[in-house]
């Protein structure tokens, strides 16, 4: 349970990136998802026990810090989460196509909710440019990035969870 | 002694030639002569000297290369080095021209206004969002609702604030509304964003004479932002007979994918109209 704390300063720097960097590096209106993209890759991770809690320390962090309501990052990270586990378990013998398929769906579902959420607070969105101009984008750039970031976070994990030797 | 005879005979001899050669040769009779001989040792001594000294070079040379080599990579550090430090005077220099056009702004800003000067240090992570934040919290006075500008006009206004940053929501933001008049013919309208960043006027009665060119301007109406902030100029004019009002794209002053610095206007507060709205009573 302990070793859940260390997703705090990985998610913070992680946030920190996001921020200042990959949020200004837009594809027309698309840009990049590090957090998404790490609790996907750690979810999908098979010697990875505790993702739910990780997953619950970054998505609270990106819902306190980002403007969008509802604490939808959170919520869009634990069904990206509950997805990718479930994933795990059933393809776990190829988790890069595993990945790169949950980005996917995970980018798609997380706009989506962020659609939903924005449309009930008040802020009708035009559904054609949002997903020309912002979701299909962020997908692709989601796609660019999700191959370091699982090399990465693979290397992570191996690291935050060695083999026991018996 | 025969032979102690002839050995001084042989010796007066050789002198007495010798000196009759150095006397011919001083008298200029032996030139030619020496000449013809000379001439091939002279081209012997050249053909030495230039083989010696390919030698030598052969044999110098590698160790100057060498020498130089370094000393090329010495100055090619230098070089890179000194161009570091250009590019980070530049940027020190761009970043100094922003803050002193922004010092310059509040100083010669006729409204008076009190101002905290800030630097966007982040995006919101929500693409759909149009949020900046800023490194200025509620330790520097920041409080929700001020306006942010820049010396170029309306940025947005401070949405959320921690003790030492805040999040600014921008005039592009879906979900931001301005009003707004337009000059030169004073029609009020509202200024809203969108998904994509850009801007448009809307509410604009139909026999307002809006024109591509004409300025847009903060009305102060509904007490959210202060009168005369300049936000852009009309590029396009969308205007249908059967449509209640007319509308139009706006060209904001300001760039906001380049955002770097920011002026927060700290004598202003929002009006609150929360109890004037009548609730319904049970």
């Amino acid at each position: 349970m302990l070793i859940s704390l260390l997703g705090i300063p990985i998610f913070t720097l992680l946030l920190m990136l996001q921020l200042a960097i990959v949020s200004r590096l837009p594809l027309l209106q698309g840009t990049a998802d590090l957090m998404l993209l790490f609790v996907i890759a750690w979810s999908l991770h098979e010697r990875v026990k505790h993702a739910w809690q990780w997953t619950l320390i970054g998505g609270t962090l990106v819902s306190l810090v980002s403007a969008t309501p509802f604490f939808v990052p959170l919520i869009a990270y634990l069904v990206a989460t509950a997805i990718g586990r479930l994933l795990q378990r059933q393809v776990w013998q190829t988790p890069i196509l595993a990945m790169l398929l949950m980005t996917f769906v995970a980018t798609i579902l997380y706009h989506g909710i962020t659609y939903l959420a924005l449309f009930f607070n008040g802020t009708a969105l035009p559904i054609q440019e949002s997903i020309s101009l912002v979701t299909l984008p962020s997908t692709l750039l989601n796609l660019i990035f999700a191959l370091p970031i699982f090399v990465i976070v693979n290397d992570l994990a191996h690291w935050v969870y060695p083999v026991e030797v018996i | 002694m025969k032979t102690t005879g002839s050995g001084f005979w042989q010796t007066a001899t050789l002198l007495l030639v010798g000196v009759g050669i150095v006397m011919f040769a001083l008298s200029g009779f032996l030139t030619p002569l020496l000449g013809t001989v000379l001439s091939p040792l002279v081209n012997v001594q050249e053909w030495l000297a230039t083989r010696y000294m390919a030698v030598y070079e052969f044999v110098t040379v590698p160790r100057d290369v060498a020498t130089l080599r370094a000393r090329n990579q010495q100055l090619e550090q230098e070089v890179t080095s000194l161009q570091a430090q250009i590019i980070e005077l530049q940027q020190q220099l761009r970043e100094a021209q922003v803050l002193y056009a922004l010092l310059d702004f509040a100083r010669s800003n006729p409204q008076g206004g009190q101002y905290v000067a800030a630097a966007v240090i982040g995006k919101d992570p929500n693409p759909f969002l149009k949020y900046v934040f800023i490194d200025r919290g509620s330790d520097d006075g920041l409080r929700r609702g001020m306006p942010v500008i820049t010396n170029q006009g309306l940025v947005g206004q401070i949405d959320a604030v921690t003790a030492t940053a805040a999040r600014v929501r921008l005039i592009t933001d879906p979900s931001s509304i301005v009003n707004v008049r337009i000059e030169p013919h004073r029609s009020e309208a509202q200024l809203v964003g969108s998904v994509t960043g850009d801007l448009t006027v809307e509410m604009v009665s139909q026999d307002a004479p809006l024109q591509p060119g004409d300025l847009v301007l903060t009305s102060g109406l509904g007490g959210t932002y202060p009168a005369d902030l300049l936000i852009g100029q009309v590029i396009s004019v969308r205007k249908q007979s059967n449509e209640l009002f007319q509308s139009a794209s706006v060209q904001p002053v300001v760039d906001f994918s380049t955002l770097q610095a920011v002026l927060v206007i700290t004598n202003f507060r929002p009006v609150d109209f929360s109890p004037l709205i009548p609730t319904s009573v049970p």
